[in-house]
């Protein structure tokens, strides 16, 4: 069993499928909306900065944004597959997708420590 | 006796060829690569994030600097567009939940709208709590 | 009043044409028709050369499958009325070989349903003839009860676009199938099964795109058995990465 390698990416998949569809709407929302429109005023720095401090808080993160990078990784692979009829690159194609959410998560794991 | 071949007539059978853009012809499958299409927005808001993040931590100048960027008029334009994308995504995925998770209490089974709205429930509260964090400190 | 419909009927007839031909017949607009009743007053009073399927004209038998107007559908099941004004495209089911007008070749199916080995499987070391019969609560009929109402009609083949990218997809009725029995509490092949439906060709090509279970006439949801045995193989291989001592593959 342990020769098929997809149960694990889709295990990937389906984990940030399920953490982006419950906290990056709201996290966009505030970041990316309210906050640069002036709905709300932006939260004083020093209480971001500790808000994100905590290990146990970038953990999280790190949990987020690398599972979401998977979650698309993924998807977009069997998108090619199916959109646009590339599925005889079934070498390239994976190697690409799961490549840059590899490397992705490893930007994001080496940020987050050093914050 | 001759040696006898005998060749077998089949009728040859039609093959239909699928065209590449086969989902444009119909809605529902121009949904469904729409649907999966959601996924570049999850991965770009991600990115997004952890560059909001790690401004964070690069200090109150570095911070400032990037929330300037971001009420850039392009990029308020891409976030109010990633954010009904990643809508589309949250309410595609939680509505087809009940499909994937058949749960069953004692010999029970648990009605799919149950599972549906268990998890929009669930969805409603870590907003609600992520807007709290965000906000109590107006 | 409208007392006439028209369908483009979909021939093709290797032994005079190498591409297929529309042909538009005019048949009465009666209220009580399904397409096949067209069908049959076109291949009785119009055109005896019209090839087609059919057996029970009550959706039970899965022989009838046509795409009409694009979509999959038992035509013994879909009432002429509902296409006015018309008029009424009617072709053989997608991704299958045509052989002849509106008749596929449906050998791939009938090997992918065989595949998944589609009977109760015993352990070897048990003695052949037990004393009494394996017993089954209503609740563990209800478990399985879904995925046997299969008539085999192929609509979900139709209408799944990554059969028609893939002829070596598995394919939601054959999954279907197999989660029928591996939730039956009477068998005991479902890691057997899963080595099968782990392979390339398996159940990680789906993509949910849920058209298989939205065509299917008898509410079998081909679609929730693929994803359910996805996360069911998902477990399954994480068991076999994290426990590798365990039950054993």
């Amino acid at each position: 069993m342990k020769k098929h390698i997809d149960p694990f990416w889709w295990t990937l998949f389906g984990a940030g499928g399920a953490l982006s569809a419950l906290f990056l709407p709201a996290l966009l929302f505030f970041t990316g909306i309210a906050f640069p429109l002036g709905w709300f005023t932006t939260p004083p720095y020093e209480y971001l900065h500790s808000l994100v401090s905590p290990w146990y808080v970038r953990l999280f993160f790190l949990a987020i944004i690398s599972l979401s990078l998977f979650h698309w990784a993924h998807r977009f692979r069997f998108t090619l597959y199916e959109g646009l009829q590339l599925h005889h690159f079934d070498l390239i194609i994976p190697i690409l997708c799961y490549g840059t959410a590899i490397a992705g998560s490893i930007f994001a794991a080496l940020t987050l420590w050093n914050l | 006796m001759e040696n006898l071949t005998i060749k077998e007539k089949r009728p040859k059978k039609y093959i239909r060829p699928m065209p590449i853009f086969w989902w444009v012809h119909r809605w529902v499958h121009i949904k469904f690569i729409a649907r999966e299409l959601t996924s570049v927005f999850v991965a770009a808001y991600a990115v997004i994030f952890l560059l909001y993040v790690r401004s964070i931590g690069r200090g109150p100048d570095a911070f400032a600097d990037f929330s300037e960027r971001l009420r850039v008029p392009a990029l308020i334009v891409f976030h109010a567009v990633a954010l009904l994308v990643l809508l589309f995504h949250s309410i595609t995925w939680f509505n087809l939940a009940p499909q994937a998770m058949v749960i069953k209490i004692g010999d029970r089974k648990v009605p799919g709208v149950v599972i549906a709205l268990l998890n929009y429930a669930g969805w409603v509260v870590i907003s609600a709590v992520l807007a709290w964090i965000m906000l109590h400190k107006q | 009043m409208q007392t006439h419909i028209s369908l483009d009927v979909f021939r093709y007839r290797p032994e005079q044409e190498s591409e297929p031909v529309f042909q538009r017949y005019e048949v009465p607009l009666r209220k009580d028709w399904v397409i096949l009743d067209a069908l049959n007053y076109i291949k009785d009073q119009v055109d005896g050369t019209l090839s087609f399927r059919w057996s029970c004209r009550m959706g039970v038998c899965g022989s009838c499958g046509m795409m009409v107007n694009g979509t999959p559908v038992l035509t013994c099941a879909s009432f002429l009325e509902k296409f006015a004004p018309g008029p009424i495209r009617v072709e053989p089911l997608e991704n299958f070989p045509v052989v002849r007008d509106l008749v596929i070749e449906m050998s791939d199916f009938m090997d992918k349903l065989k595949k998944v080995k589609p009977w109760i499987i015993r352990r070897e070391e048990e003695e052949k003839s037990p004393a009494t019969e394996y017993l089954q609560t209503p609740s563990q009929l209800a478990d399985y009860k879904q995925y046997s109402m299969c008539i085999n009609c192929m609509l979900c083949y139709a209408a799944c676009p990554v059969y028609g990218l893939e002829p070596g997809f598995t394919g939601p009725a054959a999954i279907a199938l197999a989660q029928r029995y591996n939730l039956d509490n009477r068998d005991q092949g479902q890691q057997e099964r899963m080595e099968l439906l782990s392979a390339d060709d398996g159940i990680w090509q789906c993509t949910f795109v849920g058209e298989c279970s939205a065509v299917c006439p008898k509410g079998v949801d081909p679609a929730g058995a693929i994803q359910r045995y996805k996360v069911g193989g998902a477990g399954d291989w994480w068991k076999s990465v994290l426990l590798p001592f365990g039950k054993g593959s």
